[in-house]
């Protein structure tokens, strides 16, 4: 309770601050006021323009995260299960990491024109890496005898797949996929800031261009929230679903 | 790690040129478009082009210096904050709970506020870059600094070493390890925004250069971009990785 009373003091003494000063006319008016913001915000709610944005925003993360899970865990599987292909395909990989997904945006919407494939396919290969990655070390990290009664079984690899390396593999992966849908959700905002006109990034920057002040701050705030939801839902949702898989 | 075997080396040169000469095949034959995917020879001689005139030059160390002022700048304030909220039980119940509100927030959400207060500058693209690059620094500076060992810090209580120098000489090195961690995410982080803002705000730079390559359709040009943007990525990360491992030698000594 104490933690929480502190914690209040710098948020509260920089809102009423804010307020006060906006009210007296001594600070900007690109700051707008609290209250003002607050208002935004609940008529932006009310009117449900910002849930439209946020349901666009979350769809093409989601489609983003949903893709890159599917390629991640395939190929993450194939170079987790064998050196030789790792090592030869390993260089070309680091390679194309490091070039930051936002600067395919140029590109990809050369391909896909405006919308949610745009979107998508930033989200995705920005969210690839961590999932392949992951994947790669829980793969390798399966136990040998596992495999080998796969082997014995003369299971198909689609059987293999299905029936010991994902669950063995599972927890591990959940902890890449995790990560990756924060970073889905950075990735979609910022497509639709730079250039995408949907979703809450888009909304954000057409407040700004319109000077429309205090729904900008409206929505950061808003942002924040759904950051601070998005990391729970997430935290709670690793605890309780890898638990299941972990062996004791 | 194991070494990897030659033949693996071979193969994997192999690979990486084998997709290159698979595309260029591909788009001699116009199998795949060569607006989307032009031959990876015209991309390579834009870029030779650009280097032999000089014109790459330019744009590459406006992004490399607007890259690295912004994630010094984090990596400053990062350490500086997680100093302040690791040894200070007041510091960390003020402050910890903003920025926990604050921290989720995607980095390039702050654009429109930096462009309201700061304008299409380079100052409001230091600053973008500084706020979406201190969170891995600050977070891996507060828990260096937190769990520096107890021993450690009655060594410094038995020596006497006022709060200063306790910094400086023990709690700095001890947390060390964890920061490098941190600073090597914040310089990835800080390329990508450094792209962002250039875009958003028509900076010089490679990440407008790749932009304005795409308006025009020159794809060409938007992938010899591409590429000088990897390999910024590339030897930026190795740098850091190369630094760490001299700055602490300690570090790989372990098992």
């Amino acid at each position: 309770m104490k933690h929480l009373l502190r914690g209040a003091i710098v948020p509260a003494l920089l809102l009423v601050l804010w307020e006060l000063a906006s009210r007296r006319g001594t600070i900007l008016n690109t700051l707008s006021r609290p209250s003002d913001i607050l208002l935004a915000l609940l008529s932006s709610l009310r009117d449900g323009s910002i849930l439209i944005a946020t349901v666009q925003t979350f769809e093409a993360a989601l489609l983003g995260v949903a893709l890159a899970a599917v390629v991640g865990i395939l190929v993450g599987t194939i170079l987790g299960l064998s050196p030789t292909v790792e090592g030869v395909t390993g260089p070309t990989i680091e390679a194309l990491r490091p070039i930051p997904a936002v600067a395919f945006l140029p590109l990809a919407l050369m391909m896909f024109g405006f919308g949610v494939g745009l979107e998508a396919s930033i989200v995705a290969y920005a969210c690839i890496w961590p999932i392949m990655i992951v994947t790669i070390t829980a793969v390798r990290n399966i136990e040998p005898r596992l495999l080998d009664v796969a082997d014995v079984m003369e299971m198909s690899f689609a059987e293999k797949l299905r029936k010991i390396i994902l669950p063995a593999a599972f927890a591990r992966i959940n902890v890449g996929l995790r990560v990756a849908a924060g970073i889905a959700l950075v990735v979609a905002v910022t497509t639709e800031i730079v250039l995408n006109p949907r979703g809450l990034g888009y909304s954000l920057i057409l407040a700004q261009q319109s000077l429309n002040v205090a729904l900008m701050y409206a929505q950061l705030v808003w942002l924040c929230i759904i950051g601070v939801l998005l990391n729970a839902a997430l935290r709670a949702l690793g605890g309780g679903s890898t638990a299941a898989w972990r062996p004791a | 790690m194991m070494r990897p075997h030659v033949i693996t080396r071979l193969g994997a040169v192999g690979f990486a040129l084998g997709l290159i000469i698979v595309w260029q095949l591909l788009a001699e034959a116009r199998l795949i478009s060569p607006i989307f995917f032009p031959a990876p020879s015209r991309a390579l001689g834009v870029l030779a082009g650009r280097v032999a005139d000089g014109s790459i030059f330019a744009p590459l160390a406006a992004t490399v210096l607007r890259m690295i002022f912004g994630w010094l700048l984090a990596c400053l304030a990062g350490i500086a904050l997680g100093a302040a909220i690791a040894s200070s039980r007041i510091a960390r119940d003020l402050l910890e709970p903003t920025l926990e509100f604050v921290r989720p927030l995607p980095a390039s959400s702050v654009i429109p506020v930096a462009i309201l207060f700061l304008g299409l500058s380079n100052a409001m693209s230091l600053a973008v870059i500084a706020f979406g690059a201190i969170w891995p620094v600050l977070l891996a500076s507060i828990h260096g600094f937190a769990a520096v060992p107890r021993e450690l810090r009655d060594v410094a209580d038995v020596l006497g070493f006022n709060r200063s120098k306790y910094l400086k000489s023990i709690a700095l090195p001890a947390a060390a390890p964890d920061i490098m961690a941190g600073v090597r995410v914040s310089l990835a982080i800080a390329l990508i925004l450094t792209v962002v803002t250039e875009m958003q705000a028509s900076l010089a730079g490679l990440g407008w250069d790749i932009f304005y390559a795409q308006r025009v359709y020159r794809s060409a040009d938007l992938y010899a971009g591409l590429i000088v943007l990897g390999i910024v990525g590339f030897v930026a990360n190795h740098v850091l990785q190369r630094l760490e491992r001299q700055a602490l030698p300690w570090r790989h000594l372990s098992p």
